[in-house]
């Protein structure tokens, strides 16, 4: 077990965020980090090469990664052109599944830090990754540490990787055989488990999963993720207002009013 | 064959929207006292994002159902990480348990 010791990283270390932040983490969680970063290095590989077999020029999946840095959003954006629809359509379509980084910002922005390079930097790598190891994290100085290591590390990963597989062709364009599409929700899953011990969070998300899941034949890509959010309104009263603000938040609420 | 331009357009617009959408959060919270009901909102709402991710990427490709391999590979994942074992061994079983499927055949 790590110690989490009183020792908290003083306010605003003044160098890198990433100094340290080895140190903070401890070795088993940089390693965790590294294997995720092989991982979607290897799925980055096959968007590469998917890209480019679908006719597009070699450079073109490394300007998307580096610019969009959101897989989700890339490969919808390769597969709508793909399909023949057209550019106004792939790009709409990639700011819809962007769009959920907007709470992501809230909710990570202590670790993301202050400062303007920082604030520069660190926000180009919030990532459905780096925010959900952070969310896992128990205190602020480790929340920062997993947020930047994490994201960082993924962009050089994700995007060596994809322009890897830019240029070695179709030997990638199939990562099914390894089962990583599998892994990918379990990673993510792996993350949110300790948010979602939490009853109250854990009746939105489970709601929100279930909307998700329900329309996701129906409505076009992305819009089901967000529908999702309609979960929260399952949480029960807060104890927020004026009312008791009595014992652990995180309790049973008062009986289903629906 | 798509222009170049317009190839170079797309990514340039999804990436300066993705990038407004990543700031919001840092900005706002600088200029702006944000209640602390708000920010239980914010960091509910992130978990209920991603659960949602997690659940739309393990049953469906596009549109269309991905097949029990990759349902029953995320499934042994999920049983291991609430069980708390360590990051590795979910990864490795999940990926390990769908390719495994796979090689016996299943879709």
């Amino acid at each position: 077990m790590t110690q989490d010791s009183p020792v908290e990283v003083p306010d605003e270390p003044a160098g890198h965020p990433l100094r340290g932040a080895v140190r903070t983490l401890g070795r088993a969680q940089v390693r965790d980090i590294l294997l995720l970063c092989v991982a979607d290095g290897l799925v980055g590989a096959s968007f590469g090469a998917i890209t480019v077999a679908a006719g597009m020029p070699w450079w073109y999946p490394t300007l998307l990664s580096v610019v969009v840095f959101a897989g989700a959003g890339q490969f919808l954006v390769v597969g709508v052109l793909a399909a023949g629809g057209s550019p106004v359509a792939a790009a709409a379509a990639a700011i819809l599944v962007n769009a959920r980084h907007i709470p992501f910002g809230f909710a990570v922005r202590d670790a993301v830090g202050s400062g303007l390079l920082r604030r520069l930097v660190g926000t180009h790598v919030m990532i459905d990754e780096s925010v959900a190891w952070a969310l896992a994290q128990p205190t602020p100085a480790r929340r920062r540490a997993a947020f930047w290591l994490c994201g960082s590390l993924l962009f050089v990963f994700w995007n060596v990787g994809v322009g890897l597989g830019a240029l070695g062709g179709s030997a990638l364009t199939d990562t099914s055989a390894l089962g990583l599409d599998a892994a990918f929700p379990a990673v993510l899953l792996a993350l949110v488990m300790p948010s979602l011990r939490q009853r109250r969070t854990r009746r939105a998300a489970l709601v929100g999963a279930g909307v998700a899941v329900a329309s996701t034949p129906l409505l076009p890509a992305g819009l089901p993720v967000l529908l999702a959010l309609a979960g929260l309104a399952a949480r029960g009263r807060a104890a927020a207002g004026p009312g008791p603000a009595g014992t652990a938040a995180d309790d049973g609420a008062p009986g289903g009013s629906s | 064959m798509i222009a170049h331009g317009t190839l170079i357009g797309v990514a340039v617009a999804v990436g300066a929207a993705t990038y407004a959408f990543r700031a919001a959060g840092p900005w706002l919270g600088e200029r702006l006292r944000i209640p602390e009901a708000v920010e239980q909102l914010m960091a509910d709402s992130a978990v209920v994002l991603l659960t949602a991710l997690v659940v739309v990427a393990t049953f469906f490709d596009g549109h269309a159902f991905a097949g029990p391999s990759r349902v029953i590979g995320v499934a042994v994942g999920a049983v291991l990480a609430w069980r708390r074992a360590s990051f590795v061994l979910v990864v490795v079983a999940a990926a390990g348990t769908t390719a495994v499927l796979r090689l016996l055949g299943m879709p």
